[in-house]
């Protein structure tokens, strides 16, 4: 639309330009030259950044439109829930790759969820996180004792409905409290950016998918080698959600700030390191085998 | 005559609502209808069980075939039952028992979470293919998952053989073979059957859930370690 409008008012501009030319003198003239080239200059420029911003992405603006037309139904029905689903395979490989790479000034909600977004993402990442996270802690203890013939080999089917409460619990009870908290501050102070719940939720959900590859190398032996991920990947995840909560938290007291910012990075750090802590620990040869029965009995006996 | 008129008048259309009503037709054709389902009823009731059973019985056995060799037919999907699933499920949950993971102290899968795990799962799957605006309905969708678990319970029948021998790094990795065979081809079947659900540009969302799923109930029967 507005490419078209452009050199529509151009041509008539110019042609009045060139009416005036030859009836006006030169201090007109270049008062003229002055205000179109600022102006040509301006406009190319939005023009520039505009097909750079909709080019790759005019499909979505499409589909928002589509959304933005559809009524909105009562939660308990199914159509609601649907309009969570309503993406496409490269939306989630687009989604997915920008919450692992946080790119300077790229919002993840503005860039890439643009007012549609999805459960689809959040839910599936983290159940492959917990069946990953549990997979792999049973490879590595496995991995732990092999060759050791006194020791037999046991799944822990626990560390399942463990990892899944803790993942679950983290993905859906954070972004409550940190919604909760940008409705209360936005209501103080006025806010030009606000985040509905499932957008906030789909921030975190799609935060966790850099934690999938990196337990998978948790499974390698070397202690440095497990470190080295919780770092990469934390210093990821922490960065994309802090960019894209910044723009909210912007204009708050510089405390509240504060605040937040390291209460979403300490969360998220407690998450990883509880989860390199609890799976993967690594326990002394022979000797845990033998403390942990008898810790389960006391509790037993005592429940 | 009814066509006669309405091509001859253009006002038919009233007339035709005096004749309709004068004629009980209606009536008369409820009433045979009625005696015949019953005749029907009583056929079924008059067989003995012994056929009723084996009739539902090769029903069954007709879709295990389909399972085993996925062509994209639509028998799974025009006469779903859950009968087989459910055979399936309880065969499944019945020989991860009575492993090490039974001893006091160290949670393998139980009987029930075997189970849940199955039906949720496939609950779980299917109600995301119906967000995602998938045409199949819901039990034709679980009937299709639950029969595509067979490969991988002939997998833990083979398991459960071979760890007769003994539990050795041969015995492991014919296992760790046998079952990436069956987790293949357990996905494969069910894509076989769903994907043709689906828009083209979310097949890969629909799919990704069923292979996550029958990878689970692949490691499941590969961890499966018998007790003493």
């Amino acid at each position: 639309m507005a490419s078209k409008n452009d050199p529509f008012e151009f041509r008539d501009f110019d042609e009045t330009g060139d009416l005036l030319i030859p009836s006006n003198d030169a201090v007109t003239i270049s008062i003229d030259d002055e205000d179109l080239k600022p102006k040509r200059a301006r406009s190319d420029v939005g023009f520039t950044q505009d097909a750079a911003d909709e080019e790759p992405l005019i499909g979505d603006d499409r589909e928002e439109l589509l959304a933005g037309k559809k009524k909105s139904a009562p939660f308990w029905t199914f159509e609601y829930y649907q309009k969570f689903f309503d993406i496409e395979t490269h939306h989630v490989k687009e989604r997915i790759l920008g919450s692992m790479v946080p790119w300077p000034g790229k919002n993840f909600i503005q860039v890439y969820l643009r007012k549609n977004p999805d459960l689809y993402g959040p839910f599936w990442i983290c159940t492959t996180l917990v069946f990953v996270i549990a997979i792999s802690g049973n490879v590595s203890n496995f991995l732990v004792h092999f060759g050791n013939p006194d020791f037999k080999y046991t799944p822990e089917f626990r560390k399942v409905s463990i990892a899944a409460t803790a993942i679950f619990s983290y993905a859906w009870l954070v972004p409550l409290g940190l919604w909760g908290l940008l409705l209360w501050r936005s209501n103080k102070i006025l806010n030009l950016v606000s985040y509905s719940f499932m957008e906030i939720v789909c921030v975190y959900g799609y935060s966790l998918s850099v934690y999938i590859p990196a337990v998978v190398l948790w499974i390698i032996q070397y202690e440095w080698l497990r470190w080295l991920s919780i770092a990469v990947a934390l210093c990821l995840s922490g960065s994309v959600l802090v960019m894209t909560f910044w723009p909210a938290l912007r204009d708050d007291h510089p405390k509240v700030v504060i605040a937040t910012v390291s209460a979403i990075l300490l969360l998220n750090a407690l998450l990883a390191v509880g989860f390199k802590m609890y799976f993967f620990s690594q326990p002394g040869p022979g000797s845990v085998p033998v403390s942990v029965p008898v810790t389960k009995t006391t509790n037993g006996t005592s429940s | 005559m009814a066509s006669d008129e309405e091509t001859s008048r253009p006002f038919a259309g009233l007339s035709n609502v005096s004749i309709s009503e004068e004629i009980p037709v209606e009536g008369d054709i409820t009433v045979p209808t009625g005696p015949s389902t019953r005749d029907d009823e009583f056929s079924t009731l008059d067989e003995p069980v012994k056929e009723t059973v084996l009739r539902d019985l090769r029903a069954v056995g007709k879709k295990f075939i389909h399972v085993m060799y996925p062509k994209r037919s639509s028998a799974l999907l025009r006469d779903w039952d859950l009968w087989g699933p459910l055979l399936l499920c309880v065969t499944l949950a019945l020989l991860l028992q009575g492993g090490a993971a039974d001893s006091d102290d160290q949670g393998g899968p139980q009987f029930a979470e075997v189970f849940v795990i199955i039906w949720f799962g496939s609950i779980v799957i299917t109600l995301n293919s119906k967000l995602l605006g998938g045409t199949i309905s819901f039990f034709q969708s679980l009937c299709v998952l639950g029969y595509c678990i067979m490969p991988l319970t002939l997998a833990l029948v083979v398991c459960r053989i071979i760890l007769l021998g003994g539990t050795g790094i041969v015995s492991f990795s014919v296992r760790l073979a046998v079952v990436t065979a069956s987790f293949g081809w357990s996905t494969f079947a069910s894509t076989a059957f769903l994907a043709d659900s689906q828009l083209s540009n979310r097949k890969a969302l629909v799919i990704y859930p069923v292979f996550l799923f029958y990878f689970v109930i692949g490691w499941m029967i590969l961890t499966f370690s018998p007790g003493n």
